[in-house]
């Protein structure tokens, strides 16, 4: 006997991601550069408030939102670092990492039938969750003329103004670009014109750089009642195992992912929410800290890009940079050599949809004496190849 | 500003080059060379040196914290005190210090008998000095910012999304 599954889990394959983690698990000598998540641990001072929770015995199920106080803190914080007002009662969910939040939102707003325009490139849950959720995704792609920065134009030209929904992600995951308020202003105009829900996920808000704060597209004008914002403590509070996050929208729409949720999920694990608590309480300088060696970090690498002549943009935000391969490669056989000959593994931009081919993604989020050895290998590579020649910058 | 940013790198890992600074910072590396020129001349930059975990090496290293009692007078101040013990290259760090000692003052040497005598034959006898207190090192787990022992191991998946 076999087990039947369902068509809409046949119809997702396996991330594309995947198969590059197996070729560089097999090795021990790889840098990577592959990896979406911090090098940090996370602060101190919220693990231990974690550890406390458990010798207090704090082990039970937390109320479907989340712990209350948490849900005020989550309030306090987003109004204080993005002019964002959401109340404790109604308007905020605590969720297991933003991962959650967003396949909340898809199976709550999406109906089937349903299109959900997707800027790309872009972090690979969308597709599938749209696609779970019974809805058909329209891809949007972003383009590095534009800084990777989405604009009505694309919009226009996939057709996205007969779209239902818009997923949006900046600081963006894989190109490290972010969007402005003015660049988020026309976006926002297009989607009250088109009467669209947004999907904002902002998971990588505290990451910004060169004195760019974010802007969220829900602060704006018109915009906050059409849109769902999703963060967590992943990447600003480095928690990813932690796996606590939240979403932030009117009422009705978090009401309906509370439904879904406690049912589902019942509640956000309560340890993490204790770690959470005391991450916004008093971890703020561990943030701006980490904040401060992920721009150096950002520099050196921008830097060594341009001195060894790979084309790369100057990504602001998040901790990627996104290189263009050398003509005459695709991202994925250009990755695959690099990693087989230099044991340096980024993932080819590819399996981040729409306007990412030939492009490699690379994290930062390791440290600086691993990516100035993996910056010297590539540098090798392309030397092997004669591949280009070093800039002059003088 | 670029100093403050270059200070802090240094302090982070000194042995960075000019050049890594430079990619760090967004500097020209010759400005990042006379900023760290300017900040030894000024005497803001006094030394460089290693962070050592002795306990990983075969040869002893022996440490103290020693808590000092002085007895000023007119004639005599807590500069003049602390330069003469500062003058003594067993000394490795002075301080002065709020409560209930006046100096702070750690001391190295190659066995505690050597340790021993110094405080006793150098560092008691001299005349403002009331009381000493010696506390040996036996293990240390941090210095200058640094944790001692195993690094914790980088245990995230090799490539994730």
């Amino acid at each position: 006997m076999t087990i039947e599954l369902s068509d809409r889990v046949e119809s997702v394959g396996p991330s594309g991601i995947r198969r590059f983690f197996e070729i560089a698990e097999e090795r021990d000598d790889v840098i990577s550069l592959g990896v979406g998540e911090p090098d940090f641990s996370t602060p101190w001072a919220a693990r231990d408030a974690a550890i406390a929770s458990l010798e207090q015995g704090k082990t039970s199920y937390t109320a479907n939102r989340g712990k209350r106080e948490l849900r005020e803190a989550i309030s306090r914080y987003v109004e204080d670092r993005f002019d964002l007002e959401y109340g404790a009662d109604e308007e905020i969910l605590v969720t297991a990492g933003a991962s959650e939040a967003v396949d909340l939102a898809f199976r709550a707003i999406v109906d089937p039938g349903d299109t959900v325009a997707v800027a790309q490139p872009s972090y690979i849950s969308y597709e599938p969750g749209v696609i779970f959720a019974g809805g058909e995704v329209l891809s949007v792609p972003t383009r590095e003329t534009d800084d990777f920065r989405l604009t009505v134009e694309e919009l226009e030209r996939a057709g996205a103004a007969d779209a239902d929904v818009l997923v949006i992600c900046y600081p963006n995951n894989p190109t490290g670009a972010i969007m402005t308020r003015a660049d988020l202003e026309p976006i926002a105009a297009f989607a009250r014109e088109h009467d669209l829900t947004v999907l904002s996920d902002e998971i990588y808000a505290e990451l910004t750089y060169d004195d760019t704060d974010h802007t969220s597209i829900a602060s704006l004008k018109g915009m906050r009642e059409r849109t769902v914002v999703f963060n967590g403590f992943s990447k600003a509070h480095a928690m990813t195992g932690l796996r606590l996050g939240y979403a932030l929208g009117p009422a009705e729409a978090i009401g309906a992912m509370n439904r879904i949720h406690q049912y589902t999920m019942l509640s956000a694990p309560t340890t993490p929410q204790y770690a959470a608590l005391e991450a916004l309480d008093s971890c703020e300088d561990d943030v701006r800290k980490m904040v401060d060696q992920y721009d150096r970090r950002r520099r050196f690498v921008l830097s060594r890009f341009r001195e060894i002549g790979m084309a790369c943009f100057e990504a602001k935000g998040a901790f990627y940079v996104f290189p263009e391969v050398p003509s005459g490669w695709t991202a994925e056989e250009f990755a695959e050599e690099l990693l087989h000959e230099q044991g340096v593994a980024a993932v080819p931009g590819d399996v981040f949809g729409d306007g990412a081919e030939g492009h490699l993604r690379v994290s930062y989020a390791t440290g600086l004496e691993d990516l100035k050895e993996a910056l010297n290998r590539i540098e090798a590579f392309l030397e092997e190849r004669n591949e280009v020649a070093p800039i002059d910058d003088s | 500003m670029s100093e403050r940013e270059v200070l802090e790198l240094l302090r982070e890992n000194a042995r960075y080059s000019t050049a890594d600074i430079a990619r760090m910072t967004d500097l020209e590396e010759s400005a990042v060379e006379e900023t760290i020129e300017s900040l030894e001349e000024a005497g803001v930059i006094c030394g460089y040196q290693p962070v050592v975990d002795w306990d990983e090496l075969e040869d002893e290293r022996v440490r103290a914290e020693v808590e000092l009692n002085v007895m000023l007078d007119r004639e005599t101040g807590y500069g003049d005190i602390a330069e003469r013990l500062a003058r003594f290259p067993q000394v490795t760090a002075l301080r002065l210090v709020s409560g209930d000692y006046d100096f702070d003052m750690e001391v190295e040497g190659d066995s505690i008998r050597e340790v021993s005598q110094f405080i006793s034959e150098k560092v008691a006898p001299v005349p403002e000095i009331t009381q000493t207190v010696t506390h040996y090192v036996m293990t240390s787990y941090k210095e200058n910012g640094i944790e001692l022992g195993d690094g914790d191991d980088d245990d995230r998946l090799s490539v994730s999304p």
